[in-house]
């Protein structure tokens, strides 16, 4: 049961990050449910790596060592993953400052008005 | 390599044989009737005199943008009648990013429900 | 000759690798002049176009797959243990990809060229240029991998680039809301495509295509769940109907140049949908084998075909129509046409989602064991030509229509259609260009939309009448929100305002007439591009065993 939790944790963590970017209303809500999501789906890539008992894919020239090593390859599409979020991440922060210095407003309705009114 | 029959060749789908080059000489050559037509009744045309001015049956004439009828107005019988579709995809479309990703999830449970349980 | 033989195997890297490089330069040049930045922007990708040519020309021609592995001579690697597993990154490249990469260099190069003058009094612009190549890049690489997480990678890529592009105009407040729009749907579509493929890669241990699709057992639920995300996720960035109201947002907003290239990017990821549905999961869906020895059904095919045929003809019906009834009461000139292209991505999906229907077994008998071979019937095997001779002629109307647009909106700074009118005497050549559009878009003859909607409506009327009639409605309805367009921009009486407007630039001119010369070509001869561009770009998407074959060895 216990090797189960970490796959619980990225179900729960998706889940939770769709919640925040369907149902709330502030833009930087958003943003944070994404990064949620985007979190959920580097901790399922890491964890399909994962073998029973297995030690880091590093070789230290050690020639006593018997054990197996978990997979390294998850371990590099997380890395990739991890520095496009943070690219994206940077890029929807910067787009949220000029449209606040536009509109004035943070709320998805309003800005919603406020362009479909701005004809 | 491209062959000169096939470049000249028609074009054959299941259950017929079309022709584009033969459409194009074809309406070249009734354009070419047309014209010659025309041409055969243009005298007696002067330009620049009170014969081209617009009749509108003594009516004045009024400002251009009000003469020209705008975009918004041209289909307006088409969307008056079918206002009952276009009420609910007014509703459809709002400008919310949420509404967009709630759609998406929505597709996603459909196909889940066709093609992970049937 | 030595040389032009490694430079046509080193070129599906070099086709990505010479914009890439050209985008890390082109800042470094903008420093000495205007000019000199253009010109060198146009030459990078007509160096790309180039390659594209050389490469296409040989796939197509003699009907052979290249294969690029990157770092190694071989993709498989066989250790002491005897099995062998795929372990590089490759770029598989055969009838579709090249097919598709055609299509990404004519909107490539008319893109750049229209934006030398077009985009010529604005500040900013060797950020722009940067940007530009970065997509083209991405959209390249996207088109021509065979590696599933070098899609994503590519994926992302091109979003991040065209989201900052899209928000260019940043005095404007829509542009730089569409742009966030464009982010959030973007991210949202390629992490669950991202979950797919791990679910993929934890499963069945390879993230190469090829492999894939020979190991795929269709047996567990993950698998199902992958399917379905893959569906989902790709629908999404290509702009199906209920998730495509992105599209209007984004088209409409970004500059007119830009948008030429963003139609390349949907359509490589309509691209990909059909990949992954008939070669990656092909073995279940397109041809299922069923074994029998004696009697009892050792390998039982799925009947998958038929329950992915109703999901996307469904989801085309709904995209042809909400599209085509949404432009209808637009009155915003580049959002209508951006619905238009909406509706008619409706058509591609329709077409190639008709086939699924045609699968008809075949029994051989070999040995005593009885296998069942499916395969698409006549009326299929046209419907899936005329789907994918539509992609390319889809991209050439409706980036016409948008260059049309660019260019009314240089010369009168207005983009909406109540505020315009009588623009056709002083603008002769784009009031041309426009009616060679609008009956393109419509599937007029002699343009080329007639040929590929004509493939359409016949296969898929032998399939089922009533998609056939909806299809020629839409069709008409498109033909009617343009003919308005027409109407209420460039005929009527000459408003005041817009007097002493002018011709626009040399540089739009002649990006717009590439176009035109393109889509009259690919009309009056659709007969050499059907059998030479077409046929084997459909017979390597009804075959998966043959990418398969291809790319292993």
């Amino acid at each position: 049961m216990i090797y189960q939790i970490p796959f619980i944790a990225v179900a729960g963590l998706i889940l939770i990050g769709l919640y925040a970017v369907i149902f709330k209303r502030n833009l930087i809500k958003i943003v944070i449910g994404i990064t949620l999501i985007e979190s959920g789906v580097n901790l399922f890539l890491i964890t399909l790596g994962y073998r029973q008992g297995s030690l880091a894919p590093i070789f230290t020239g050690n020639p006593n060592v018997d054990k197996a090593m978990s997979l390294p390859v998850p371990q590099a599409l997380t890395l990739t993953s991890i520095v496009i979020g943070v690219a994206v991440l940077a890029l929807m922060l910067s787009l949220i400052i000029h449209i606040y210095r536009h509109y004035g407003t943070l709320d998805v309705k309003k800005l919603a008005k406020k362009e479909a009114d701005e004809e | 390599m491209i062959t000169w029959e096939s470049f000249l060749g028609s074009f054959d789908t299941g259950s017929g044989i079309w022709n584009p080059l033969v459409w194009v000489l074809s309406i070249i050559f009734i354009l070419l009737i047309v014209y010659s037509i025309r041409r055969y009744g243009k005298t007696g045309y002067k330009e620049k005199t009170d014969q081209t001015q617009s009749f509108l049956s003594g009516n004045p004439e009024y400002e251009k943008e009000q003469m020209h009828i705008k975009a918004s107005n041209m289909y307006w019988g088409f969307t008056e009648s079918l206002k009952f579709v276009y009420k609910i995809l007014d509703r459809m479309h709002t400008g919310n990013v949420s509404d967009y990703v709630l759609w998406f999830v929505i597709v996603l449970g459909c196909i889940f429900v066709l093609i992970g349980v049937i | 000759m030595n040389f032009f033989e490694s430079l046509l195997t080193h070129s599906p890297a070099l086709i990505v690798a010479v914009p890439l490089l050209g985008a890390f330069l082109t800042p470094l040049i903008s420093k000495i002049n205007d000019k000199i930045r253009n010109a060198f922007v146009v030459f990078i990708v007509g160096l790309t176009g180039v390659l594209i040519s050389m490469l296409s020309y040989d796939v197509l021609m003699n009907n052979k797959m290249h294969n690029y592995v990157f770092g190694g001579d071989s993709a498989l690697i066989m250790p002491a243990s005897g099995e062998s597993f795929a372990v590089r990154i490759i770029f598989a490249v055969d009838g579709l990809n090249a097919f598709m990469i055609i299509i990404g260099a004519i909107l490539a190069f008319v893109g750049v060229i229209y934006s030398w003058h077009f985009m010529k009094e604005h500040t900013g612009l060797d950020k722009y240029y940067t940007l530009v190549l970065l997509m083209i890049a991405g959209m390249l690489g996207m088109m021509l991998t065979g590696d599933m997480f070098n899609f994503f990678v590519f994926l992302e890529i091109t979003s991040i680039s065209s989201c900052a592009l899209i928000a260019f105009y940043t005095n404007k407040g829509k542009s730089v809301l569409a742009g966030f729009k464009y982010i959030v749907i973007s991210t949202i579509g390629a992490l669950f495509i991202l979950f797919a493929i791990a679910l993929l890669y934890g499963q069945y241990n390879a993230l190469n295509m090829a492999v894939l699709a020979n190991s795929i057992q269709f047996n567990t639920f993950t698998d199902k769940i992958a399917l379905v995300l893959l569906i989902s996720g790709l629908g999404m960035k290509a702009g199906i109907v209920p998730m495509h109201m992105w599209l209007p947002d984004s088209y409409g907003q970004a500059p007119s140049s830009v948008t030429l290239i963003l139609i390349g990017t949907t359509q490589a990821g309509l691209y990909a949908l059909f990949r992954m549905v008939f070669t990656v999961f092909g073995r279940h869906i397109t041809s299922p084998i069923e074994l029998t020895i004696a009697g009892n059904n050792i390998l039982a095919g799925t009947n998958l075909n038929s329950i992915v045929g109703i999901i996307l003809v469904v989801l085309a019906i709904l995209t042809m129509i909400i599209g085509v009834m949404m432009a209808l009461k637009e009155s915003d000139f580049k959002r209508m046409i951006a619905f238009a292209a909406v509706a008619e991505i409706g058509y591609m999906v329709l077409a190639i989602g008709a086939a699924f229907f045609t699968l008809s077994p075949s029994e051989i008998t070999i040995e005593g064991v009885q296998v069942t071979f499916y395969s698409f019937s006549q009326a299929g095997q046209m419907a899936i030509k005329g789907g994918l001779f539509h992609i390319i002629n889809d991209a050439l109307d409706i980036g016409l229509l948008f260059l049309v647009a660019g260019a009314i909106y240089y010369v009168t700074k207005e983009t909406s259609l109540n505020k315009l009118g009588g623009l056709a005497r002083n603008m002769k050549f784009t009031t041309i260009f426009f009616i060679i559009g609008l009956l393109a878009v419509s599937g007029m003859p002699p343009m080329n939309g007639f040929a590929s909607k004509l493939l359409i409506y016949e296969s898929i009327y032998l399939i089922n009448p009533i998609l056939a009639i909806v299809a020629i409605l839409c069709s008409i309805l498109l033909l009617a929100t343009f003919v308005k367009v027409l109407h209420s921009v460039f005929l009527g009486p000459k408003i005041p305002k817009f007097d002493e407007v002018k011709e626009v630039p040399a540089s739009m001119l002649i990006g717009m007439g590439l176009i035109a010369i393109v889509i009259i070509f690919f009309g009056l001869f659709p007969n050499l591009i059907l059998e030479n561009i077409v046929q084997p770009a459909a017979d390597a998407l009804m075959n998966y065993s043959a990418y398969i074959g291809g790319s292993l060895l």
